[in-house]
C-alpha cells in the first residue's frame, strides 16, 4: 500500500513476512537521463543503510533494515509506529516542546559527533514513539563529514525546517535544539557551528545582515 | 473607456532591463516595453547598466503611454521594483518612480521583484496557489505560499543558476547577441551532445549549489579533451536534474495543485520538459510564464503595486530608498488567500 510519495523515493506500506515493513522504493525519474537516474537511485540505496547502521552505533535511534535491493533501489525495514514530530511540535506546551527538541539536538549532536550528517533534517523525518523516543528515518541526502562547514549546512537546513513549518516557535525551538547539541559536542564546537550557521546564512541571497560584513 | 478606470504604472529596473507596464487594476496588460542592456563584454557592470536606464527611461516612458493609449494624468499609481538587485539600477528605477508620482501627485508603491514575478505569473497563466520555480540570471528559488506569506523552500546556496550557464558560456569563448542569450546558445548545443560527462550533482536538502559544477565543468572544458557540445548538455542535464529534483521535493511537501516555471532560464525547453514531468507525477497543472512576462519586466511590478494598493499599501517617499537584499518572505501579502 502506498503510504507516501516522496520526491525522491515512494514508500509502501507492506506485509513482508508477517512484519508490518517500510518498503523504500526509489523510482525511476523520468526527467532524468537513465544513466544520470540509476546512478543516483543505486548510490543512494547502498548509502542510505549505510548511514542508518552507522547512526545506530552513534546511539541514534533509526529503523532496522531488513532487506536491500540494490537493483530494484529498495530498501526494507521496520515500520516505526508513532507520529512524525512535524505533527506533534505545534500542539505541545512550551516545556514539551523545548524538551523535545533538547532530545533531538543531542541526537543530532551523537550524529556529528560520529562523523554523520543527516543531509535532511526536517521534522518530518524524526518520528516521536510512543515510547518517547525519537527515531530518525530518511538518511538518503546524508553523508560522512566532521567539517564545520557540512555540520553547519546540517543544522542551516533544521532551523529553515523551523522556520517554515513552525515560525512561531522557531526561534525558540532551534535554541533548545542547539542547547541539546552543546551536551553533547561541548561548547566550543557548538561555538563554532552556529558561527558558521551565521556565516552560512549571510552567503545566502538577499540578507540584511550581509551589509554589516 | 469608462472614465474611471484606473491604472498603474509599473517600473523594473532590479538588473539589465529597464522596463515600464501599465496595466488597469481588473489585471489587463495595456503595455510592457522592455529595453535591454548588453555589455559589449562580460557580465553585467551595475554602473554601466543604471547609466543605460537612465538614458533610456525617458523614451521607454513615452513608449509604453504611446503603446497604453493614455495619458499620464491618467495614473493613479506608481510602482517601481524596490529591490532585491544591483544598488545602481535600482537607484536609476527608483528615481524615475519618485520623479514621476510627485508629478503626477499620485501614491507610490515599492514591490519586492520576485514576489512581481510569481504575482504576474499567476495573472497571465491564471494559477492560484502554485509551487514557483524562478530561474534567472541572478535568482534561483522555489518559492509557494504558507502561512500568510510566500516562503522560500529551496535555492541556491551560491550563484544563480543562470548565472551559472552564462558565466560557463564566457568562459566557453561564445559571444552575446541582442536576442540570443547565452542560455539559448548553451540550449542549442546541447542538443548537439551525446556523451554525459560526470560532474557534480549538488543538492542539500531543498538547497541546491551551482559554483562546484561551475568549476569542474569549466576545468574540463580547459582540459580540452571534451566536445563543447558534450559539456553543454552534461551541464544542462545536471543542473536541470537538480533543479527539478528540488521542485519536486517542494511540491511533495506542500502538495499545492500547480507548478508555475518562470525567470529567464523558464524559456529552456529541455528545463520544461523535465518540470511538466514531475507536475504529471504528482497531478499537478504545469505553466511556463510566456517569455515577455518571464523575463524581468514592468508589468509585473505594475500588477503587484495594484495588488498591494487595493489593500491600502503605499511607500512614502522619504521610506522608498531601495533595498538589495529584500527577501521575499519580509513582505507582507494581504491580497493572497490562505488555501
Amino acid at each position: 500500500m502506498l503510504m507516501k510519495k516522496g520526491a525522491e523515493a515512494s514508500l509502501f506500506l507492506e506485509n513482508w513476512h508477517s512484519r508490518k515493513v517500510i518498503m523504500k522504493k526509489r523510482l525511476l525519474k523520468n526527467y532524468r537521463l537513465p544513466n544520470l537516474d540509476e546512478q543516483i537511485r543505486t548510490y543512494r540505496t547502498i548509502h542510505e543503510p549505510q548511514l542508518i547502521h552507522r547512526a545506530k552505533k552513534a546511539g541514534v535511534p533509526t529503523p532496522l533494515l531488513f532487506m536491500i535491493d540494490v537493483k530494484n533501489s529498495t530498501i526494507i525495514m521496520e515500520f516505526v509506529e508513532g507520529k512524525q514530530v512535524k505533527q506533534v511540535l505545534n500542539h505541545f506546551e512550551k516545556e514539551e516542546r523545548l524538551r523535545l527538541c533538547r532530545y533531538i539536538g543531542e541526537l543530532i549532536g551523537r550524529l556529528h559527533n560520529h562523523g554523520i550528517i543527516h543531509g535532511d533534517l526536517t521534522t518530518s523525518n524524526m518520528i516521536l514513539t510512543p515510547y518517547d523516543k525519537v527515531v530518525f528515518v530518511d538518511f538518503g541526502l546524508g553523508e560522512y563529514s566532521t567539517e564545520l562547514e557540512i555540520r553547519g549546512v546540517d543544522l542551516h537546513l533544521m532551523k529553515r525546517a523551523f522556520q517554515s513549518t513552525h515560525f512561531r516557535y522557531a526561534k525558540e525551538c532551534f535554541y533548545a535544539v542547539m542547547e541539546g547539541y552543546e551536551k553533547v559536542m561541548g561548547k566550543e564546537t557548538t561555538k563554532n557551528v552556529l558561527e558558521k550557521i551565521k556565516e552560512i546564512e549571510k552567503r545566502g541571497r538577499y540578507i540584511v545582515e550581509r551589509k554589516k560584513r | 473607456m469608462p472614465k474611471n478606470t484606473m491604472y498603474c504604472l509599473g517600473i523594473e529596473s532590479t538588473a539589465d532591463d529597464f522596463s515600464v507596464g501599465i496595466l488597469s487594476f481588473d489585471g489587463k496588460i495595456l503595455a510592457n516595453i522592455i529595453s535591454a542592456y548588453v555589455p559589449e563584454e562580460g557580465g553585467i557592470h551595475p554602473r554601466e547598466a543604471a547609466r543605460h536606464h537612465a538614458q533610456v527611461a525617458g523614451e521607454v516612458l513615452e513608449q509604453s503611454f504611446q503603446k497604453a493609449g493614455i495619458k499620464p494624468k491618467e495614473i493613479t499609481v506608481v510602482a517601481f521594483s524596490q529591490g532585491p538587485g544591483l544598488g545602481p539600477c535600482l537607484r536609476t528605477g527608483a528615481t524615475a518612480a519618485r520623479a514621476l508620482a510627485s508629478y503626477l501627485n499620485v501614491p507610490l508603491v515599492g514591490v519586492n521583484h520576485c514576489i512581481a514575478h510569481i504575482e504576474i505569473g499567476k495573472l497571465t497563466q491564471n494559477a492560484k496557489d502554485p509551487v514557483t520555480l524562478y530561474v534567472s540570471g541572478g535568482n534561483t528559488i522555489v518559492a509557494a505560499f504558507e502561512a500568510r506569506r510566500y516562503r522560500v523552500f529551496g535555492e541556491t546556496l551560491d550563484i544563480a543558476i543562470g548565472n551559472c550557464l552564462d558565466v560557463f558560456a564566457r568562459k566557453a569563448g561564445l559571444r552575446q547577441k541582442e536576442g540570443m542569450p547565452f542560455g539559448a546558445m548553451i540550449e542549442q548545443l546541447a542538443t548537439q551532445g551525446k556523451e554525459l560527462i560526470s560532474l557534480p550533482y549538488v543538492v542539500k536538502g531543498m538547497d541546491l549549489s551551482y559554483s562546484g559544477l561551475l568549476t569542474a565543468a569549466t576545468q574540463l572544458l580547459h582540459k580540452g579533451k571534451y566536445r563543447l557540445e558534450d559539456l553543454c548538455y552534461s551541464l544542462q542535464e545536471i543542473a536541470f536534474s537538480m533543479l527539478t529534483e528540488v521542485t519536486e521535493r517542494a511540491l511533495a511537501h506542500t502538495e499545492k495543485p500547480e507548478v508555475l516555471l518562470t525567470g529567464g532560464v523558464a524559456a529552456n525547453k529541455r528545463l520544461q520538459s523535465m518540470i511538466n514531468s514531475i507536475a504529471k507525477e504528482h497531478s499537478a497543472k504545469f505553466s511556463v510564464v510566456p517569455k515577455e512576462y518571464a523575463l524581468d519586466n514592468g508589468a509585473m511590478i505594475a500588477w503587484t503595486g495594484i495588488l498591494a494598493f487595493r489593500y491600502g499599501l503605499k511607500t512614502p517617499i522619504e521610506k522608498s530608498f531601495v533595498r538589495l537584499k529584500w527577501r521575499l518572505e519580509e513582505v507582507n501579502v494581504p491580497w493572497v488567500e490562505e488555501a
